[in-house]
């Protein structure tokens, strides 16, 4: 069952093209990872996903077209475009009795249970809390509202360490549950990996790569070649090769990891080597 | 306000039916209202703050001159204008507060959150572009008139007893005053001049919701510069002032249709009802041509938010 299922979906600022045909599939209950540089049209694919621009070519977000039927769709769908844009000037009391108040999907009982694990005061002002603080904030009041689809636009910008864990474990472990979507975007890869279901790298308005991490695992391998080796695994056309402490380091796309074996020490390439190898050749431009 | 109710999951077409969630009852206006009120805590703070001005000023002004106060009460010609006095002083200073913070509010409503960046949370609930205008224009058109009228409601009751207090004594008693003092009948007229404001003045609050919503900066030079263009253009191409005469007649023109013309010095007639002219005021054109511009300026403005992103 697809959440959100678009065909041909284009979208230009004037000159520039910012989503050049686009078919994506993102099913139920799938964690998606959105992946690629900066200005490849993650944030104008998000925006037409969420209703908040217009485009051209089929978009369906729970069966219901986004722009067209935007309000009904935001009953659904929860979206945190970047955890630093809740008002300054509002109280942490206000922003729940506000969304509790508007929003007929939030369990305010949740919500407040979400925020006595911080140390945010009720009484305090947007403009008081940390930014930290603000994102654990703004996550309570997400994961309280019991939507069916979670858009992410890089959640972690600007957070610690403990921040960005605390923000994934709590959305693995509070807020997912099988049949809930999430879409992520973010640049900090590595973070994500665990978390992933399915991933898709775009690049120039395009899908450059879409899988699922079960398929990635199977079909991405990466191997550390003794130097020996070396002439025989450049042999099986590797997308990429690059050097690590003078060993060279190969990545493969479909090929049988038993081979490969031979050759060296294999293993799963991170998202970010991957991305690396598979944007590379098109980057910069 | 919220009802819980185990009900079984809205199906969209083809959507499989998920077992019970817990959907209640929202009230996105009324609480969007609220949003404006405790954003804009001068929308209250400023009419106050002139308000206890203006009873200090009084209290000062009573307590310095008071045999001359209790002199001019007494004087039976002049009775009722000087009684009256204070109250219309203290009404019109707050309600000229009044409109200009409602102006100031209008200018920033739509452009706040804008260059906050605040409209993406905004936009994250399901609280539609057409509601959330809604709310903003209520607040110079509805809400802002109910609390001038509460806070010069309260201020006439402080003079009220100020005047109780201090004056008479020198002939002039509490029951002359009294007498002289058609309270009740002076705050339905003070009613009557709110509405009658709210409707005269939409179209002018509207544009200014409009500019608001529309432009990336200066948003005040950008609602004031073009109508003041247009007439200086006008002047030198023309030399006619048609346009300058349209604004100011929609700025001030509702004085005239809605109260009945007073001659210059003559004393405040005994029922401030008798005053009113509800029945020419809403007969004037100009009354509804004004709400049908109006509603134009607010549609254009929930098209550009639905459009228009952060600055």
């Amino acid at each position: 069952m697809a959440c959100i299922e678009a065909r041909g979906l284009r979208k230009a600022f004037g000159t520039t093209i910012a989503l050049d045909g686009v078919d994506l599939r993102v099913d139920e209950g799938r964690i998606l990872g959105l992946v690629g540089p900066n200005g490849a049209g993650k944030t104008t694919a998000l925006n037409a996903v969420l209703g908040l621009t217009a485009y051209e070519g089929s978009l369906k977000v729970l069966g219901r077209d986004p722009w067209q039927e935007r309000d009904q769709l935001m009953r659904d769908v929860c979206f945190v475009a970047d955890v630093a844009v809740l008002p300054r000037w509002m109280r942490v009391s206000q922003a729940l009795d506000y969304v509790t108040g508007v929003h007929p999907r939030l369990d305010r009982a949740k919500a407040e249970g979400f925020l006595a694990k911080t140390q945010i005061k009720r009484t305090s002002k947007v403009r008081e809390l940390s930014k930290g603080m603000v994102a654990q904030l703004h996550l309570a009041l997400i994961m309280a509202i019991d939507a069916k689809l979670l858009v992410l636009d890089e959640p972690t910008l600007g957070l610690d360490i403990l921040f960005r864990k605390q923000f994934y474990d709590s959305l693995l472990n509070d807020y997912f549950d099988h049949s809930r979507t999430i879409v992520v975007t973010t640049n900090q890869v590595e973070e994500i990996q665990n978390v992933l279901t399915d991933l898709m790298f775009i690049n120039h308005g395009r899908i450059a790569l879409s899988c699922s991490m079960e398929e990635f695992e199977l079909r991405y391998a990466e191997v550390m070649v003794k130097p020996e080796q070396a002439a025989a695994a450049r042999a099986l056309q590797p997308i990429q090769e690059r050097q690590v402490f003078g060993r060279s380091i190969l990545l493969y796309d479909g090929v049988d990891r038993q081979k490969l074996a031979a050759l060296g020490e294999v293993r799963t390439p991170s998202i970010a080597d991957l991305f690396v190898a598979v944007m590379g050749n098109n980057y910069p431009q | 306000m919220n009802t819980q109710s185990d009900a079984v999951r809205e199906t969209a077409a083809g959507m499989p039916a998920v077992a019970t969630a817990n959907v209640t009852t929202t009230r996105p206006l009324y609480w969007s209202v609220r949003r404006e009120l405790w954003e804009n805590r001068s929308l209250i703070i400023a009419p106050v703050t002139v308000a206890v001005v203006i009873l200090v000023g009084f209290l000062i002004a009573a307590l310095r001159a008071l045999s001359h106060l209790r002199q001019a009460l007494v004087d039976p010609e002049h009775q009722r204008m000087a009684v009256q006095m204070p109250y219309d002083v203290a009404a019109a200073l707050i309600l000229v507060t009044a409109v200009i913070t409602a102006a100031f509010y209008c200018l920033d409503a739509l452009y706040g959150e804008r260059r906050e960046r605040s409209i993406l949370f905004w936009k994250s609930l399901p609280v539609s572009d057409t509601t959330t205008v809604l709310s903003k224009i209520s607040i110079p058109l509805v809400v802002l008139p109910l609390i001038t009228f509460a806070i010069i409601v309260a201020t006439h009751v402080v003079i009220l007893v100020m005047g109780i207090v201090i004056l008479p004594g020198g002939g002039f008693s509490a029951a002359t005053m009294w007498a002289e003092l058609p309270l009740f009948r002076m705050w339905i007229a003070l009613l009557y001049a709110l509405a009658v404001l709210a409707l005269w003045h939409a179209p002018l609050y509207a544009w200014l919701l409009l500019v608001s919503g529309w432009v990336r900066k200066a948003a005040f030079l950008w609602a004031m510069l073009p109508p003041f263009a247009i007439a200086v253009l006008e002047k030198i191409s023309f030399n006619t002032l048609y346009f300058r005469d349209f604004l100011k007649y929609r700025a001030f023109g509702w004085f005239p249709l809605a109260f009945m013309p007073q001659p210059d010095n003559a004393p405040p007639p005994a029922d401030p009802l008798s005053t009113l002219t509800p029945g020419r005021f809403l007969s004037t054109p100009g009354v509804w041509l004004g709400l049908v511009v109006a509603a134009i300026f607010l549609a254009m403005a929930v098209r550009q938010r639905r459009y228009r992103g952060p600055l």
